[in-house]
C-alpha cells in the first residue's frame, strides 16, 4: 500500500489552528445547558496549557439561532459578527476561539461571503460604524474550541490523572463521538478531517485511551435543527432523529457519548428522558441511559477535575455509573451543593429513566 | 406514558436483513418470469387503472420486493385486470398472473399459512 500518498491526502484534510492568543467567543446556550463547560475550557487553557485567551464581557450572542429560524436578517447577523471582530481587534488579538458550532458555522459562512462579495463586507463595515463607531480587522485564524483541545490533546494526555479506561475490566471505554453538522458539513476545509472523516473528537478519545465506536448512523444529525424543535408540533421530527441514532448505537454498548456542539449534546441527553417518558425505552443495559458529555467535560475528567465542578450534575442522564467505570472518586453528598456549600433544590426524579 | 404534544415517527430506513420475503417468494415460486422484471415502467405507463387512480405497478413491484405487505394490500384492489400491461412488457412477464398471485399470496399470509 502506498502510505506516503495516504499521508499526503490526509494532510489536505487538516486545518490550521492558532497556537496562542485567542479571543473567546462564548455560546449563548452552552452556558445554560452545560454551565461549567466554558469555564473548564478557560481553566484548561490558562492553567494546564499556559495560553492567553481573552474572555470578553462585551461579547454577545451571534444571533445564529434567530438567523436559522428566519427571525434575524442576514445583514443583521453579519453586523453582530462584525462587532465581535471589532471587539477582538480592540483587544489586540487576531485569533478567534468559538465555543459554539452554530456560531462557528455562522462566522465561517460570513467570512466566506465577504471573501466572495467584498462589496458586502464594505456594506457591513458601514453598518457597524454607523451603529457603534467601531472598526474591525478580519481574524487571521478561526478555530472551534474543540479544535484547540484537539490540537493540545497530547499535552493533556501527558497531564492525565485518568485514562478513558474501565478500571473494573481494564478495557478501553466505548465512546460515541458526535460532530455538530455546522462544524464541517457546510465548509469541510474548516474542520479537522473535513466532513467525511471528522477527527476532532475521535483524536481526543484515542489520545486519552478510549475506543471510538463506529456505528451505522454515526454521521446522522442529532435532530436539533432549529425549526425542528422551536415549533412544538415539529419536535417529533427532532426526537425521531435522535431516536434513530440512539437505536443505532445501542448494540455497541457505548459507555458515553461526547459531542462538540451545544445542540447535539443537549438533545442527545434530554431526548433520552423524553423517549423514556413517552415510550418507556432507555438505551443502556441497566435503564440509566447513555451519559452525554461535552469535550471540555471529558477533558476535565481526564485531568482529574471534580465532576461536580464540571457541572455533570446538570445533565439529564446522570454520570455516576461512568465515574465508577473511570475510577473517579466523588462525594455524592456534594452533588447539589453550590459554591458556598449550601444545598441547592433537588431535581425531580424521572418516572422511567433511573438516576 | 406522558404526552408532550408530539410523537416519534417510524424510521424509513430499509434493513435488508429484516425484509418480509413471504410474498415475493410465493410469487416467484409460481410465476418465475417476475424475476426478469427490469423496472422499465412500461406496465405503469400503459395501465388503465393508473390513469384513473394512483395505482403504480412498478412501485408495487418494488414494495413487494421490500416486503411492504401493508401498502400492497391497500394498492392491489385498484387493478382492473385488463391485461394491457401483459401485452406491453418487454420481458414477457405475465403481469396479470403476478397480480392474481399477489391477491392469493396476501390471503395466504392473512391466514398465516406462509
Amino acid at each position: 500500500m502506498n502510505t506516503e500518498a495516504k499521508k499526503q491526502i490526509w494532510s489536505s484534510y487538516q486545518k490550521e489552528i492558532a497556537d496562542n492568543n485567542y479571543y473567546y467567543a462564548r455560546s449563548c446556550i452552552r452556558q445554560n445547558f452545560f454551565p461549567a463547560s466554558e469555564v473548564t475550557f478557560l481553566r484548561i487553557l490558562r492553567e494546564e496549557l499556559n495560553k492567553n485567551i481573552f474572555d470578553d464581557p462585551n461579547h454577545t450572542t451571534c444571533t445564529g439561532i434567530g438567523y436559522h429560524s428566519d427571525i434575524v436578517p442576514f445583514d443583521t447577523i453579519q453586523t453582530v459578527v462584525a462587532r465581535h471582530f471589532a471587539l477582538m481587534t480592540e483587544a489586540g488579538l487576531e485569533n478567534v476561539a468559538i465555543s459554539c458550532v452554530t456560531s462557528f458555522g455562522m462566522y465561517t459562512e460570513i467570512l466566506d461571503l465577504w471573501h466572495h462579495f467584498p462589496e458586502q463586507l464594505e456594506k457591513i463595515r458601514e453598518y457597524l460604524y454607523k451603529a457603534t463607531k467601531r472598526e474591525f480587522n478580519i481574524p487571521k485564524n478561526i478555530a472551534h474550541t474543540s479544535d484547540i483541545i484537539y490540537k493540545f490533546r497530547n499535552e493533556i494526555a501527558e497531564k492525565a490523572k485518568h485514562k478513558l479506561i474501565n478500571v473494573q475490566t481494564g478495557e478501553p471505554l466505548n465512546v460515541v463521538e458526535h460532530i455538530g453538522c455546522h462544524y464541517a458539513k457546510m465548509f469541510p476545509t474548516k474542520g479537522v478531517g473535513g466532513a467525511e472523516f471528522p477527527q476532532v473528537l475521535s483524536g481526543m478519545i484515542e489520545s486519552w485511551g478510549g475506543n471510538v465506536v463506529d456505528y451505522p448512523e454515526r454521521r446522522h444529525c442529532c435532530g436539533f435543527g432549529f425549526r425542528n424543535y422551536l415549533v412544538q408540533a415539529n419536535r417529533g421530527y427532532s426526537v425521531s432523529n435522535t431516536k434513530k441514532k440512539l437505536e443505532s448505537m445501542k448494540p455497541y454498548k457505548p459507555d458515553f457519548i461526547v459531542a462538540n456542539c451545544p445542540g447535539c449534546a443537549m438533545f442527545m441527553d434530554k431526548w433520552q428522558y423524553t423517549l423514556a417518558e413517552m415510550e418507556g425505552v432507555t438505551y443502556d443495559e441497566f435503564g440509566y441511559g447513555i451519559p452525554v458529555l461535552t469535550y471540555e467535560e471529558m477533558a476535565g475528567l481526564v485531568l482529574g477535575y471534580n465532576p461536580w465542578d464540571l457541572g455533570l450534575q446538570m445533565h439529564q442522564v446522570q454520570c455516576e455509573p461512568l465515574l465508577d467505570k473511570l475510577g473517579i472518586k466523588y462525594d455524592p453528598k456534594a452533588k447539589y451543593l453550590d459554591k458556598n456549600g449550601n444545598q441547592m433544590p433537588l431535581p425531580e426524579k424521572p418516572s422511567c429513566l433511573k438516576v | 406514558m406522558r404526552n408532550f404534544g408530539f410523537t416519534t415517527t417510524k424510521s424509513r430506513t430499509i434493513d435488508y436483513e429484516k425484509i418480509d420475503t413471504r410474498l415475493i417468494s410465493y410469487i416467484l415460486q409460481n410465476e418465475p418470469s417476475f424475476n426478469a422484471c427490469l423496472s422499465c415502467g412500461s406496465c405503469t405507463a400503459i395501465c388503465s387503472a393508473g390513469n384513473l387512480t394512483s395505482f403504480n405497478i412498478r412501485k408495487l413491484s418494488l414494495q413487494i420486493r421490500l416486503g411492504d405487505i401493508e401498502n400492497t394490500k391497500l394498492e392491489i384492489d385498484k387493478c382492473m385486470l385488463c391485461g394491457k400491461c401483459l401485452l406491453e412488457c418487454p420481458r414477457g412477464i405475465n403481469t396479470r398472473n403476478v397480480i392474481m398471485l399477489i391477491k392469493k399470496g396476501l390471503n395466504i399470509i392473512d391466514k398465516n399459512e406462509i
